[in-house]
């Protein structure tokens, strides 16, 4: 007699006002096996296991665990059924410690007051039987993001979790980085856990699961294993149709140089460099990448070269005109635009309309001003533009921006800038976390622009990305630029080993 | 001289508080040598500066126990207010430790409206701290007029009089009884032999233990209590986790909302606490504008103590002895003027010795100013000294406030599940 | 959309005050007085000519001091120092107006300067701790209040005291040339029957042009726009070319300035001299005008009408055996209500608004009314 699946899933559906997240899904994971579930973002993969996990109650459909139907109400009751989340944003609280981190929710008493040595010591042992050490009175806000994962993976196992789910464990991670995650994994299923695991990137996908499941617009689409399909096959039962690629053909870099840094180095109070002995320029018609895994001293650079940061040193010079002590208006008067990292925090005032949003950051000079005063009129004409030449999907130009999806803020942020016509434009993160249509539409505007004359500053941690649109690549790494790339002489997996720190190579 | 201080900077940060306030103790105790007061450091001062301390202590824990939940509460004022009046129509009605109770209930109606608002509603956490100060205001004011109509001796801005609780002297320490017994006074003898710096910290630690109130040791004992109740056990570890990333606690299936309601509603049931304090052991009286800012001064010395229980008893301690002074007559207020001339000049040597000398050309300014203008005052004007309280506040977090943290996710706007 | 502005701007204080009026009626209930009677007798005694005029008058610092804490709001910033300001404020204008006499347009310039900069300074004083040292507006505001009382009792006792004998004790009487004239003869030509005693404050046309100048400079300036940045995402707004210090500093200038302003109009136009009953809760009452008229120029002239009616009203009920008081419950439960409802209904209309948007997603740029 076969062992009951450890999930499954039959006709769930669940609905939000304007869009159905998930539809009439089915899905079956046999116990013991690693099943992974891809699709693009969009595709519903998050919602469907927020379902699982019990933090959002579907509107029809069951859920079987071990052979016995569940209904859960809230993420706890997920967890004494033995299921453990492992989020792709982290959750942990910065101030508090690992240990506290790991038990918030299951505490274990002794009396009325919380064990902590119990504690303490059942941490140790997961951490040395799965190859995740830790340190269990030290506060998360110091540990490095690999090892935040390994914390998230020790809160699920310390629950007594048996079947783990895994939501786009290795978007922070280097290759080398995930083999070592792959290896917990193994281990994980060589013990009898079941490993639920979510990725849109396929390479990885092939080489860890046994049985993989694809969605696309919020329903299941086909069931195969890594046997039977290859990369390309599987991402066009992704998208439904061929998959658009970032390569470019022939270069348009010329020799005029736009961005000049030299030696610029930014230092913490405490004096420690933050960022140190950075030199590059950027040409006109030139993209240069800036690879290097998240929380290596990109979000300083940029910050250094916007005049966000408090104090730098060293020279910055656009056009010829130097940078250094003029504030963020004039820089950006001058032609440094912005597409950020993280267009909620930093690219858009999300309940205003779209009208105001266009303005953010161009607020003081044409079409959006004139004088003194805000140009209403020429801004919603300029807004209406964007809209159209960018293809941004929305029924007039006074909806806030929160009505908008993911991808089509990022076109219109995308927008605004290269219609701005900057000199340089940064372009942090520009694709993240949008549907694969408005990734490539984005693609495609950047590569206008870079033909058009305009040096482009790609910082990015996708390495297709990266290798795709680049003229040139930097790798960052601890605040230091370790190496200069040509990116039609490279792969990913060497990328990927710059990034970690494992080699160096100068500019020559 | 370098290297003492250099010692001292890399200590730890108790250490640090502890070298401060002996310090001050030395500056002030020299003072009084010049001027020839000895009221600074004496039992009476540090017994008044402790009375005054006490409702700004409880209103400071009752602000940590809600910011550590994530909700900011700006209106520990409009419920200390409603802790005032219901503890003195309780008082008038019943007896002094209903009054009590009442006046704790009083402050936990407001800190469940203010939960409501915030937590269910999610309206902005200062925007509903102001509304219910304005409340509190004016449901006082309009239950005052329908209560205390002219027969009950009151008015519409003040209760009857009514009785307080009584005042104790702890046993051994400051000579109380025990069980009918007169115990010796240990730190009264030390005080009156009149040894230098020893006997006056001898009179502090004997004005804090002598004549002082039940209610006062019951606000004393809950600042190691809170400390115990939030990083020992699994409630105060939970509490915290929503001050701190709720979005976690929610995800490992910590009830947030409601130990963000517990958080808020402590806060008003302490605030009320302090209300009563105020009328029952200080003005035997309810008045309209009795609690005089002392809510946002808790606010104050909750930040002053960077959200740890103990961090609040010091700001508060500080911030109740500038509130005593006041009342302590011209001659002390001079001393303390001296006190902090000499105190000045000091900080002014000390930025020297570490070559910050911008600052110490400041600070030794300024203390000279003050001593200028110790040297040519008689008596600092009653209206003028009324400020004191205020402006040592606001001092003091002008000065403390760069090395503070307050939990990560306190003021945060959490729905129940809703992303980050 | 157009339905949205409406729901949030009206409907909802509209439900608001329905709920303060509902529980005060209900506490008048419980002391055995009949709320009908009460409010009907509030409303004929408020609206005779007189009243309205006294209404307009009591509104007219209200929505001065409305405007000073909605610059502060609108860029998520608290100036709670507005009581303390506008009697500091008030106390200089009044000492300093009374020293001289010249043209009265100058004279009321000076007095009008004076409070300003008073105001100004008063405000910047938060404004730097909070650029410097980080410490948080509220609190600093709110202790900055307490020693503007003591300092201005202070100054007011031993320093601007007039040295007439008498039984009130005050300034100096400000000269006729440095008073703001009353609107009557404007009213009489326009056919409005007054009686002597209600003088209708001229500084009702300084305050129209101020809450003008306020709706020009939020909604259509570019620093107000910036302004309005900062309030909603500081991040995004630096990265725009905002230097969030300077903002700050000018916006804590701009809410000073008009907090020193609030005390001119009953100074000016009834007292000519700075008494030691000078009116108070301007500076408290004008937060709550704030919150219930939205920080909108037109919202917080209503929110102040509303509030000086109830003022006006309230003085029947003394004569009537009812606690005048119930105004002030109305009044604080209004404000909290008002926010509460407020948080739901826009809500409400965010959902709406991102439904319909989603489920139109065809621009069209002739109906969106952008282009021909």
């Amino acid at each position: 007699m076969a062992q009951a699946p450890a999930i499954q899933l039959e006709g769930v559906t669940k609905r939000y006002p304007g869009v159905v997240a998930n539809k009439d899904v089915e899905l079956t994971v046999a116990s013991g096996e690693v099943h992974a579930i891809v699709g693009e973002n969009g595709a519903g993969k998050s919602t469907l296991m927020k379902i699982v996990y019990g933090m959002v109650r579907p509107d029809e459909g069951t859920i079987t665990i071990e052979g016995a139907p569940v209904n859960f109400r809230t993420p706890k009751d997920a967890i004494d059924a033995g299921i453990g989340m492992v989020h792709q944003h982290f959750m942990l609280a910065d101030n508090l410690t690992v240990l506290e981190n790991v038990i918030l929710g299951s505490e274990p008493r002794s009396g009325v007051m919380i064990d902590f040595e119990g504690a303490s010591e059942r941490i140790r042992i997961l951490g040395e039987s799965y190859g995740l050490r830790l340190q269990p009175n030290q506060k998360v806000e110091k540990l490095s993001v690999g090892e935040r994962q390994r914390v998230e993976i020790i809160k699920v196992l310390y629950r007594g979790a048996q079947i783990l789910i895994l939501d786009e464990p290795t978007a922070v991670l280097v290759p080398q980085e995930v083999n070592e995650l792959f290896d917990s994994i193994r281990d994980l299923r060589e013990e009898g856990h079941t490993i639920l695991f979510i990725s849109h990137k396929l390479d990885e996908v092939l080489s860890i699961a046994d049985r993989i499941t694809v969605m696309r617009d919020g329903q299941t689409v086909g069931h195969t294993t890594p046997a039977e399909v290859d990369s390309r096959q599987l991402a066009e039962m992704m998208i439904g149709s061929e998959l658009p690629s970032p390569e470019t053909k022939e270069s348009t870099v010329q020799e005029e140089v736009l961005l000049d840094v030299s030696d610029l180095a930014i230092f913490s109070e405490s004096g420690r460099p933050v960022l140190e002995d950075i030199n590059f320029v950027v040409r006109k018609g030139e993209i240069v990448g800036i690879a290097g895994v998240e929380g290596n001293g990109q979000a300083q650079l940029v910050d250094s070269l916007l005049g966000l940061a408090p104090t730098s040193t060293g020279s910055i010079n656009l056009a010829g005109k130097s940078m250094v002590g003029l504030e963020t208006r004039e820089r950006r008067a001058a032609g440094i635009g912005l597409i950020p990292e993280d267009r909620h925090r930093q690219g858009l005032l999300l309940p205003s309309p779209l009208w105001e949003n266009a303005a953010l950051g161009h607020q003081y000079k044409e079409p959006y001003a004139n004088g003194i005063w805000i140009d209403k009129k020429g801004t919603r004409e300029h807004t209406a533009e964007i809209v159209r030449r960018f293809d941004v999907a929305t029924p007039n130009v006074d909806v806030p921006a929160t009505a908008l999806s993911g991808g089509n803020q990022q076109k219109l942020v995308v927008g605004r800038e290269i219609m701005a016509g900057p000199v340089v434009l940064i372009a942090a993160q520009p694709t993240r976390g949008i549907d694969i249509g408005a990734q490539a539409a984005v693609w495609e505007e950047l590569k206008t622009a870079r033909a058009a004359g305009m040096g482009i500053l790609l910082i990015s941690a996708d390495l297709d990305e990266l290798i795709g649109l680049s003229d040139t690549i930097h790798v960052l790494f601890e605040g230091r630029l370790v190496a200069k790339l040509d990116p039609s002489e490279i792969t990913p997996e060497i990328l990927g080993s710059y990034m970690t720190g494992a080699e160096e190579k100068k500019a020559s | 001289m370098t290297a003492l201080v250099d010692r001292y900077r890399k200590a730890d940060r108790s250490v640090r508080i502890v070298v401060i306030a002996l310090v001050a103790v030395l500056v002030m105790t020299i003072a009084e040598l010049v001027t020839g007061t000895s009221d600074l450091t004496s039992r009476s001062t540090a017994s008044a500066a402790l009375r005054l301390a006490i409702p700004i202590l409880l209103a400071g824990l009752g602000g940590l126990y809600s910011e550590r939940s994530g909700v900011v509460n700006i209106g520990l004022e409009g419920m200390m207010i409603a802790g005032t009046w219901f503890a003195a129509w309780g008082a008038w009605m019943f007896g002094p430790w209903e009054g009590v109770i009442l006046g704790v209930a009083g402050g936990a109606v407001f800190g469940l409206l203010h939960a409501l608002a915030t937590v269910t509603f999610n309206v902005d956490h200062i925007v509903s701290g102001v509304a219910i100060n304005i409340l509190g205001l004016g449901a006082m004011r309009f239950l005052s007029s329908i209560v205390y109509t002219p027969e009950t001796g009151g008015s519409v801005i003040q209760s009857p009089p009514i009785d307080g609780i009584a005042n104790i002297d702890l046993p051994f320490l400051a000579g109380g009884q025990l069980f009918g017994w007169n115990s010796p006074d240990f730190f009264g003898w030390l005080e009156n032999l009149e040894l230098f710096l020893i006997s006056d910290i001898a009179g502090i630690i004997r004005g804090f233990t002598g004549g002082i109130n039940w209610l006062t040791l019951l606000a004393l004992a809950l600042v190691p209590i809170t400390a115990w109740l939030l990083w020992r056990t699994p409630w105060g570890l939970r509490l915290r986790s929503c001050g701190e990333d709720p979005w976690a606690a929610e995800s490992l299936g910590v009830r947030v909302l409601r130990m963000k309601y517990y958080g808020v509603i402590i806060s008003g049931m302490l605030s009320g606490l302090a209300g009563a304090f105020l009328v029952l052991v200080q003005a035997g009286i309810y008045r309209e504008g009795m609690t005089g800012g002392r809510g946002f001064i808790g606010l104050g010395a909750l930040i002053f103590g960077n959200w740890m229980p103990v961090g609040v008893l010091g700001g508060s301690l500080v911030f109740g002895f500038g509130d005593s002074l006041r009342f302590r007559g011209p001659e002390v207020v001079r001393s303390f003027i001296l006190a902090v001339a000499i105190g000045l000049i000091a900080y002014g040597v000390y930025s020297a010795v570490r070559s910050r000398l911008r600052a110490a050309i400041i600070q030794i300014v300024i203390g000279a100013a003050f001593l200028v203008y110790y040297l040519q005052v008689v008596e600092v004007s009653n209206q003028l000294l009324a400020a004191l309280p205020y402006v040592i506040t606001l001092l003091v977090l002008a000065a403390a406030s760069q090395h503070l943290r307050m939990p990560a996710a306190d003021g945060a706007r959490y729905a129940k599940g809703e992303a980050r | 959309m157009k339905s949205g502005r409406l729901l949030t701007s009206v409907v909802a204080p509209a439900i608001a005050l329905v709920i303060a009026f509902g529980f005060a009626a209900i506490a008048l209930l419980l002391v055995g007085i009949d709320p009908i009677t009460a409010y009907k007798e509030m409303w004929v005694f408020g609206t005779t000519p007189e009243s309205l005029i006294i209404t307009v008058n009591n509104a007219i610092p209200l929505f001065v001091s409305a405007l000073a804490v909605a610059v502060g709001f609108k860029m998520g910033l608290f100036n709670i120092g507005v009581e303390g300001t506008y009697l500091l404020a008030a106390l200089f204008a009044a000492y300093v107006g009374a020293q001289f006499s010249t043209t009265p347009v100058l004279h009321v310039t000076a007095i009008l300067l004076v409070a300003v900069l008073v105001g100004a300074f008063w405000a910047w004083i938060p404004a730097y701790l909070k650029v410097k040292r980080g410490v948080h507006e509220v609190i600093a505001t709110i202790m900055l209040n307490y020693i503007a009382f003591a300092l201005s009792a202070y100054l007011f006792l031993n320093v601007f005291r007039a040295e007439t004998a008498g039984l009130t004790i005050a300034t100096d009487l400000i000269p006729e040339t440095g008073w703001i004239p009353s609107l009557n003869p404007l009213l009489t030509a326009l056919g409005i029957e007054v009686r002597a005693g209600a003088n209708l404050h001229g500084f009702l046309v300084i305050a129209i042009v101020l809450g003008v100048g306020y709706h020009y400079l939020v909604n259509k300036s570019r620093f107000g726009y910036d302004l309005r940045a900062s309030g909603i995402n500081p991040t995004a707004a630096n990265a725009s070319g905002v230097d969030p210090k300077k903002m700050i500093i000018r916006t804590m200038l701009i809410s000073g300035g008009l907090a020193g302003l609030v005390g001119i109009a009953p100074l000016l136009g009834f007292y000519h001299q700075y008494p030691q009953d000078f009116p108070r809760n301007f500076g408290f009452n004008g937060i709550a005008v704030a919150l219930l008229g939205r920080n909108s120029a037109v919202g917080m002239a209503f929110g102040a009408l509303l509030f000086g009616f109830m003022q006006r009203s309230a003085l029947i009920l003394d004569l009537r055996d009812v606690p005048k008081e119930i105004v002030t419950i109305i009044q604080g439960i209004v404000v909290l209500a008002v926010v509460i409802v407020y948080e739901v209904v826009s809500k409400y209309v965010q959902r709406r608004v991102i439904a319909s948007a989603a489920a139109a997603t065809d621009f069209d740029p002739v109906t969106s009314g952008v282009a021909a």
